[in-house]
């Protein structure tokens, strides 16, 4: 029992406003910004997740973007020069079977063997809806730091040089920190 | 500001974003705000009705002044006053 009264006295002391106050003191800085994982190659929630990222910018919030696994797909090249050569069977068989590049995802719904996205294309361009390629482009301009997971790249056999540019490479502390300094995290 | 004191106000700069989609005019108006002279009126008209509150919340996020919309059929002035 005596343990438990300590540990509402340690709770007490850890919330105690005089800690709080200079906690506030040390000019830690306020969060702000967006940090978000692109997990999914798909192209509906890709481009959900670049419409966000454009419009954080836009409103001058620092935006970190963490692409991984299947989402990895979305920074490819379309023709990367001769990486193919150095590839182990299997990731070459990764590299030929997913998507190369933003302009290749497929929609994570009524896909109809592709007709599905073909469509979907055909209404985003009447509609003036951005494509996901125009989005990735403005993100970048607007200064969105794009991070590649390299443990994804490894384990699926991509390089560097597949990928377009202007991106950063790093794994989760990358993605840790980056999170930690932003207010709004998201997982795609 | 109500409809005759938006009319009454002097453009400095227009920016036609119809026919943009979602996030196209909100972009627009942040490329075209520095093109506007420091306190300013940027008139942004856009056929996406979400720009009416897209630019609004811009606008405040950033620093600059919403000043109002005037919806015409099928379009809207969105006007913001440039403070920074």
């Amino acid at each position: 029992m005596s343990g438990g009264a300590t540990e509402v006295h340690e709770l007490g002391f850890d919330h105690g406003v005089g800690r709080a106050a200079s906690r506030t003191e040390e000019a830690e800085p306020q969060p702000s910004g967006l940090s978000m994982v692109v997990f999914s190659g798909d192209l509906d929630k890709v481009l959900a997740a670049m419409i966000i990222v454009n419009g954080a910018a836009a409103m001058d919030l620092p935006v970190s973007v963490f692409f991984t696994f299947w989402g990895l797909n979305v920074l490819r090249r379309e023709h990367p020069a001769n990486a193919e050569g150095k590839k182990t069977m299997i990731e070459g068989m990764f590299s030929r079977m997913m998507p190369r590049g933003a302009a290749h995802l497929q929609l994570s719904t009524l896909k109809m063997a592709g007709l599905g996205t073909r469509i979907m294309k055909r209404e985003m361009s009447k509609k003036h809806v951005s494509s996901l390629q125009e989005l990735l482009r403005s993100a970048q301009e607007q200064g969105v730091r794009f991070i590649a997971c390299t443990m994804s790249m490894d384990l699926m056999g991509i390089r560097k040089e597949e990928l377009i540019d202007g991106i950063h490479f790093g794994n989760v502390a990358s993605f840790v920190d980056a999170a930690d300094r932003s207010r709004i995290s998201l997982f795609i | 500001m109500n409809a005759e004191e938006l009319r009454s106000l002097k453009v400095d700069r227009v920016v036609d974003a119809r026919g943009v989609a979602c996030p196209g005019p909100l972009l627009e108006a942040k490329r075209s705000i520095p093109a506007v002279p420091l306190h300013g009126v940027m008139d942004v008209i856009s056929s996406d009705e979400g720009t009416t509150e897209d630019v609004p919340l811009w606008a405040k996020k950033v620093g600059h002044e919403y000043l109002g919309t005037l919806a015409e059929p099928g379009l809207w002035h969105v006007y913001v006053r440039r403070g920074k």
